[in-house]
């Protein structure tokens, strides 16, 4: 029964229509149309992005490319930020320092840093080569070769994010209950031991859920690419936002880019869901 | 700001003084300005300062700071003082400048009155411009700017752009380097020729080749044979133009050098460009480290820096290499692009040869002007774009390299007016004559200047990145891009394209 009390919802509602529901159905609206640099507007031409999208094998290149790199990264910044939090979680000299001073990259921004991350992989005026012509390596094709620029994207993913899971899993050890630690001290377990079976097992389901807000991020990378590398060479580091991107505002292709954006809306949301269901069933036991 | 236009405005007054008559200059003192003496003209300092647009509003949009945006912003400043206009200016980067324009043209609002923007946009946007009026196509700074960037300006026999720059790639080399005895020895022991500056991309890629790798300007540093722009969303589409051209527009054969024009039909997989594209994948091997993801900002540096032996694209290398402060200044040259002397012909379906290589300049594109055909403010908009480009101003702007204005007068072409600059005589000359015998050349090429350049261009530059990094052969990158630039065709229209692309092969044929 609608109560004059429920009215105070409305502005609420009407606030998240606006900045949720509208954008997502207009893009949808959008995707069915022929809006690009000339036809300006929404006219219907059915299915016939979606159809072109099914044989855009660049964008599919890019995403199957975009998986590799969001799998290195993630599991890269999980290792190192669970690696990062386990040392300064027990109390240690400088502690306090240490967890602000990894907190660092994360907190910069992504496009500054990526342009100091560019210099220092400048390959003939950069940090990064000079170092390693010291000790007789080199020069390295950091940004030229496609192996070198998937590795340099790689790297600047990893160090400006790996603080993001410092932090969570930090907070996640901070909470976790004493006893079980005790009891493993009782028991004469070895630290290796404490950590397969007592923390690890605690830390699953945050671990689970940092994991999948880091692949969240991930899939979404373009700033980076965008600075570094533009994709190149060739199409060695072209992610799918970066192709978007591309074909939406460089091209001005509306109607494709944004048929572009709602397949791989979905494609993100199936392909997370399944991996988080297989997280939940080989870290945790369970499927929810 | 101030101090860098009041420094460099000595130079200014005596190429000035060479070209006015003294009585003509004006009286007032425009000297906080920057402008030691107003020069005539339809819209100097002194013919703005008596025009009042108290109480009225001037929406600019432009590039970011540096290029053209500096430049701007300078120029707004000043019209606001002189008229009493508020005049806001919005600078945005390269990348986004195109839809920042083109959102508020398509959904009908009146963002902006005036707009600087990529020459090249003139296809897309020419819906939306307000055309020229002859007050100022009349002016006396319209009356010095060359026929070929009128052109640039007109669409469908109007003038909707006011010139404001010229752009044109060319080549440019190190002198000191060619003049060296002892580096034509080492050229001729190495490739049983004498060093001479390259007349096809065939003999660049082989003086490049010699000089790459060692150091051979003393400084310690290891040199390279040639600096690009290879990075693949960094204007790299227009170095490729640079280098297929030669092979691939036939003097003898009009009609369209990106398309048939008949048929709308792509060339771009013929065997001009597919030669033009193999002969660019085998420079990289004398590029500088990273050379293959260099920008325009790098290849200005690479070679403004002393690093490379030669380089072509854009104005700005060159006028780095001969700022004031540059260690190669005076030790550099410019030169037509190389050319080719084998010429595909698609009217014969064979490849001609041609005794003294075949020339095709690129007058690729540079920045440009308009007025928004919504603007309620066109005499205010139309009389700060001649302000912007009055003679003192010009001639102020040419010479601050980052500023990104380059020649587009006649007048510009003067080598004494760069010799004022510190430049040495054969410098100047070299540029100068290389300059403007483009002007002359009747085998020009120019960017493809019709709707949808954008998506053309950005698939043009994927294959060519494709074939770069050897992801594909020449032949197979360019064969991708023909079938994308077919369905782009297909979803404009080609009817639609055709008569654009008629306007692009007038200035190619004329």
């Amino acid at each position: 029964m609608l109560k004059s009390k429920h009215f105070f919802l409305l502005p609420a509602l009407l606030t998240l229509a606006a900045i949720i529901l509208f954008p997502l159905i207009f893009t949808v609206r959008v995707s069915f149309s022929s809006w690009d640099v000339y036809q300006a507007g929404l006219d219907y031409i059915g299915g016939r992005n979606y159809a072109r999208l099914m044989e855009d094998t660049r964008f599919w290149e890019s995403l199957f490319r975009l998986s590799g790199m969001s799998f290195i990264t993630v599991t890269l910044q999980y290792v190192l930020g669970f690696a990062l939090a386990l040392a300064v979680w027990k109390d240690m000299a400088g502690g306090r320092f240490f967890r602000i001073l990894f907190l660092v990259p994360m907190m910069t921004t992504p496009v500054v840093m990526s342009v100091i991350w560019r210099t220092v992989f400048h390959e003939s005026l950069g940090p990064a080569n000079d170092i390693l012509s010291m000790v007789g390596i080199g020069p390295v094709p950091w940004l030229s070769s496609a192996a070198g620029a998937f590795i340099s994207v790689v790297i600047v993913e990893v160090w400006q994010w790996t603080p993001f899971m410092f932090l969570l899993l930090l907070a996640g050890l901070v909470s976790l209950p004493r006893e079980p630690y005790l009891a493993a001290a009782i028991d004469g377990a070895s630290p290796a031991r404490t950590f397969w079976q007592v923390t690890f097992p605690l830390m699953a389901p945050i671990s689970i859920g940092a994991i999948i807000i880091r692949l969240i991020e991930a899939s979404k990378i373009m700033d980076t690419v965008y600075v570094m590398t533009s994709g190149g060479p060739g199409t060695a580091t072209e992610t799918p936002s970066y192709y978007i991107y591309i074909r939406g505002l460089r091209e001005f292709q509306v109607g494709y880019s944004a048929a572009l954006s709602l397949a791989y809306l979905v494609l993100m949301i199936i392909i997370l869901t399944i991996i988080a269901k297989l997280l939940m069933r080989f870290l945790v036991g369970k499927d929810d | 700001m101030r101090n860098t236009l009041t420094g460099s405005i000595s130079a200014l007054a005596v190429a000035a003084a060479s070209l006015l008559p003294p009585a003509m200059a004006s009286a007032e003192d425009y000297t906080k300005y920057g402008i030691e003496a107003d020069l005539p003209g339809t819209c100097n300092y002194s013919a703005i300062d008596a025009k009042d647009y108290s109480g009225e509003t001037l929406n600019i949009i432009t590039h970011a700071i540096p290029v053209i945006g500096e430049p701007t912003a300078l120029h707004a400043e000043q019209f606001a003082e002189l008229t009493g206009a508020e005049v806001n200016v919005v600078h945005v980067p390269f990348g986004d400048l195109f839809q920042r324009i083109m959102i508020p043209f398509q959904s009908g609002q009146n963002a902006y009155d005036v707009l600087f923007y990529a020459s090249l946009w003139i296809g897309d946007f020419n819906r939306f411009l307000a055309p020229v009026p002859e007050a100022y196509t009349n002016s006396s700074g319209m009356a010095d700017v060359t026929d070929s960037f009128k052109g640039v300006a007109t669409w469908n026999g109007q003038m909707i752009q006011y010139p404001m720059d010229g752009d044109r790639h060319y080549l440019k080399y190190r002198t000191d380097v060619f003049e060296n005895p002892e580096m034509q020895a080492k050229f001729k022991e190495a490739t049983g020729r004498d060093l001479t500056l390259p007349a096809t991309w065939e003999e660049y890629n082989e003086v490049a080749s010699v000089f790459s790798g060692f150091d051979w300007d003393g400084d310690g540093e290891m040199n390279y044979g040639s600096a690009e722009v290879a990075k693949r969303d960094d204007l790299m589409f227009s170095a490729f133009i640079s280098r297929a051209a030669p092979y691939a527009k036939h003097p003898d054969v009009g009609g369209g050098f990106f398309f048939d024009l008949e048929t709308m039909e792509p060339l771009i997989n013929t065997p001009g460009f597919v030669r033009g594209l193999e002969l660019f994948v085998e420079a990289q091997a004398s590029f500088p480290p990273g050379g293959t993801s260099f920008g325009l900002g790098d290849e200005i540096f690479s070679f403004g820096g002393g690093q490379t032996l030669m380089s072509y694209s854009w104005d700005d290398a060159f006028i780095q290499a001969q700022q004031e402060d540059s260690r190669i200044r005076n030790a550099v040259g410019a030169a037509p692009l190389p050319g080719a002397k084998e010429v595909w012909n698609r009217e014969t379906g064979e490849w001609d040869s041609f005794d003294e290589p075949n020339r095709a300049p690129y007058m690729t594109w540079g920045w440009s002007s308009a007025v928004s055909d919504a603007s309620e403010n066109k005499d205010m908009a139309f009389d700060f774009l001649c302000f912007f480009s009055n003679e003192a101003n010009t001639f102020h702007d040419l010479q601050i390299g980052r500023f990104g204005v380059n020649p587009y007068r006649d007048s510009h072409f003067d080598s004494a007016f760069w010799q004022g600059l510190g430049w040495d005589a054969d410098v100047a000359d070299s540029y100068v004559t290389t300059l403007s015998e483009m002007e002359q050349n009747s085998n020009r090429v120019y960017d493809l200047r019709v709707p949808g350049v954008g998506q053309f261009m950005s698939s043009m530059a994927n294959g060519v990145a494709e074939a770069l990094a050897g992801q594909k052969s020449a032949q197979d990158a360019l064969d991708g891009v023909a079938a994308e630039w077919s369905d782009i065709v297909d979803r404009i229209g080609a009817d639609r394209l055709r008569e654009a692309y008629a306007n692009v092969v007038v200035l190619e044929d004329s």
